[in-house]
């Protein structure tokens, strides 16, 4: 990564990067065979990058080619004469409606992935550092949740979505609401709160680890400076915590934009709230009749989130704490 | 400016440890008081009582006149300042050095002006852009500096702020520490386990050992008349002597019995010391500082009945001294200090300060004139010192 700021400079050594014998000035036979061999693992690592990008590549150009094409010869038979804009102007007319459910992905993916953020953050400097009676059991706890698989959550939270939740006393007739109806079933509403439970256990355990190795002199020297949780929490943890928390926004986008169970459950009967991975699953169509638009529509999907990547890369700036603490 | 009263206070972790046993001090205003002791004897752990890092288990702590056992730090007017420096490392050194300024909601132009004084007192001004990761130790040690300083507070709180730097920076530092300090007349505790760091800063000097109170007292009289055999050790460098003696007392003065010689001890020593004479036929620790060994040939003022018969076994020359290393034959009493280096040289067991122009050479048979005026004597079994 060249994201690395000329400031962060705290004395974590760059390992140079990999080169040949002609920039050490002295030539030999020894030098050339050592040079020769430093190069392997480089080598051997662009192989595997051009490995793994020929389907993608393969997706990129065959969705520029029209239906025959795709259906007659392989995508590395294309000649520049074969593509067309044809496939991309289909998703984006109003009866695909790509656009719109781009919208609507991106209405879901964004607060689910922002609202989990909000809350493990405070959960995570919580558990770090203030005293609290069971804190540690508690911590294990939560964290522990990490083992619970989505799918088995699935349908009780939906019937919670649904009609609420509530308990009959046995033997007294008497019932209690536990969880109102607020008749979320279908909303975006229910995507949010589903994706931030199952992000909750993962997203506190990441931020809690990191938030817990920052020097703990600073935080006592913001507390004799006057500051009280909120103020360590928003005036040092927060902007100290910047990669971490780039580094879990990234996953937790990537996992809400690209999730196609949750939504489909959730909020699948609505079409108005339509998520892009559920219009792609039905955009090919009956036997498969529209399967030659599928691959612009999967490279538009699959682009965004590239997009977030190299947008947020450049917050995983280490030496962050440079010049704090010694040590 | 306010005076800090330790009463009695203990300090017993949740696993049962008891870290500091009953301290009482009091600190006057606008006193440089030093907390010293070998690692692990509870400074750091009293420090950090007076900030409110830690709670105080029994006892009372006063700053000026409000009892504070219960006072949230940032609430006791105190400043402190963290070994490690504890800067904020994204913030600027402006920020760094105002962040508790403008947590207390002073005005944005008091706030200026606060922050560009102490940066001029401290020699920061063109700094103040840059962020800790830019700044060498000892201009973070400033920036540390700065940050107590804008406050005004009651008190300054140090704990062992110049041991990260290197030796050169480290003297310089301590000159304008404790020139700062007298300058902006606040009382300051300053924890260290440096004793010439406590010696050369402190008004007054507090030894701690395993979180007992051993000795409060200005830096010359611990040197001067250490209270124990601990102090005695702790204080000084070289290290005091120490060994097993005998005495014999009489009316025509004392005689000590250091293995098989014996030093004579003057009438007007032993006046000095009148509780020796209950001491005569018993063995006591008998402490001799090095720089009051001296090479009898040179030492003029000795009499004979003060010489020891020797050879040195190490010579360490300094120009404006020599260390002589060379062998007692007395057993030698452990002070207790955990962190005392064991004298690599098995061989000696006594360190001498002699003048330069000493001709003693290594292995060849040499006369110690020993200053018996300054001799320390203690009980062999409760180890204070014997004067009155």
């Amino acid at each position: 990564m060249s994201a690395v700021t000329p400031t962060a400079a705290s004395g974590s050594t760059e390992p140079s990067s990999f080169s040949g014998p002609d920039d050490q000035g002295s030539g030999g036979a020894v030098d050339k065979v050592y040079g020769f061999l430093r190069r392997i693992p480089t080598g051997l690592l662009w192989l595997i990058v051009l490995v793994w990008l020929i389907p993608t590549l393969g997706l990129f150009i065959n969705s520029f080619r029209d239906r025959t094409a795709q259906r007659e010869s392989g995508w590395w038979t294309t000649t520049p004469d074969d593509l067309t804009f044809q496939n991309y102007q289909d998703i984006f007319n109003a009866q695909a409606g790509l656009g719109q459910s781009l919208l609507n992905t991106a209405a879901i993916a964004i607060p689910a992935t922002i609202i989990p953020i909000a809350i493990a953050a405070f959960a995570a400097y919580g558990f770090a550092w203030i005293d609290f009676r069971g804190r540690k059991p508690l911590f294990i706890f939560t964290v522990s949740l990490l083992a619970i698989p989505l799918q088995v959550a699935l349908i009780p939270l939906l019937q919670m979505f649904n009609n609420g939740a509530s308990y009959t006393l046995p033997g007294l007739d008497k019932t209690i609401v536990l969880v109102p109806d607020f008749d979320l079933a279908g909303t975006t509403t229910a995507a949010w709160l589903t994706h931030t439970g199952f992000a909750m256990p993962f997203a506190i355990f990441l931020l809690h680890n990191y938030i817990s190795s920052l020097p703990k002199d600073v935080f006592e020297a913001a507390r004799i400076d006057g500051a009280d949780h909120f103020t360590i929490f928003y005036r040092l943890v927060l902007p100290l915590s910047i990669p971490v928390l780039a580094a879990f926004a990234i996953f937790q986008f990537l996992w809400t934009w690209n999730d196609f169970l949750i939504v489909n459950t959730m909020i699948g009967a609505n079409p108005d709230a339509q998520p892009t991975t559920i219009l792609i699953a039905n955009l090919a169509g009956d036997f498969g009749r529209n399967e030659f638009i599928l691959p612009s529509a999967a490279f538009v999907q699959a682009f965004i989130p590239i997009v977030v990547f190299f947008a947020l890369q450049r917050y995983f700036v280490r030496g962050l704490l440079a010049g704090s603490v010694k040590g | 400016m306010a005076t800090v009263e330790l009463d009695k206070v203990n300090k017993v972790y949740e696993n049962g440890y008891h870290a500091i046993h009953d301290l009482d001090i009091s600190i006057a205003d606008q006193e440089f008081l030093v907390l010293v002791g070998p690692s692990g004897c509870g400074k750091s752990t009293a420090l950090r009582m007076i900030a409110g890092l830690e709670t105080i288990s029994t006892g009372t702590m006063k700053i000026g006149d409000r009892i504070v056992n219960d006072v949230e730090p940032k609430d006791r007017d105190i400043a402190m300042v963290f070994q490690n420096y504890a800067l904020y490392p994204h913030m600027s050194v402006y920020d760094n050095i105002g962040f508790a300024l403008k947590l207390s909601k002073v005005p944005k132009d008091e706030i200026d002006t606060r922050v560009r004084k102490a940066a001029s007192t401290l020699e920061l001004d063109t700094y103040l852009d840059r962020k800790p990761g830019q700044l060498s130790g000892g201009q973070r040690q400033r920036v540390a500096m700065g940050r107590a300083i804008v406050r005004q507070p009651a008190a300054f709180l140090m704990d062992e702020p110049l041991s990260n730097l290197d030796a050169k920076l480290r003297v310089q530092m301590r000159a304008e520490i404790a020139a700062l300090q007298r300058e902006l007349a606040v009382t300051t505790v300053y924890v260290t386990h440096d004793q010439i760091e406590a010696m050369t800063m402190g008004d007054r000097v507090a030894v701690l050992k395993d979180g007992y109170l051993q000795q409060v007292d200005t830096p010359q009289n611990l040197y001067d008349r250490p209270d124990n055999v601990f102090v005695a050790a702790f204080i000084g460098s070289p290290s005091m002597n120490l060994y097993e003696a005998s005495l014999r007392v009489s009316e025509a003065g004392g005689q000590i019995s250091l293995g098989g010689q014996t030093i004579a001890l003057s009438p007007s020593s032993l006046d000095a010391r009148p509780a020796l004479r209950g001491y005569d036929g018993k063995t006591v620790i008998l402490g001799v500082r090095p720089e009051d060994f001296e090479d009898a040939e040179l030492a003029t003022d000795i009499p004979e009945s003060q010489f020891l018969d020797s050879a040195p076994t190490l010579l360490e020359a300094l120009g404006s001294e020599v260390m002589v290393h060379f062998k007692l034959d007395a057993p030698v009493v452990d002070s207790g200090d955990p962190d005392a280096v064991e004298d690599t040289n098995a061989e000696a067991n006594a360190v001498g300060r002699f003048n330069p122009r000493t001709r003693v050479r290594v292995g060849q048979a040499m006369k110690v004139g020993v200053t018996s005026e300054n001799l320390h004597f203690f009980d062999a079994d409760t180890r204070e010192a014997i004067w009155q």
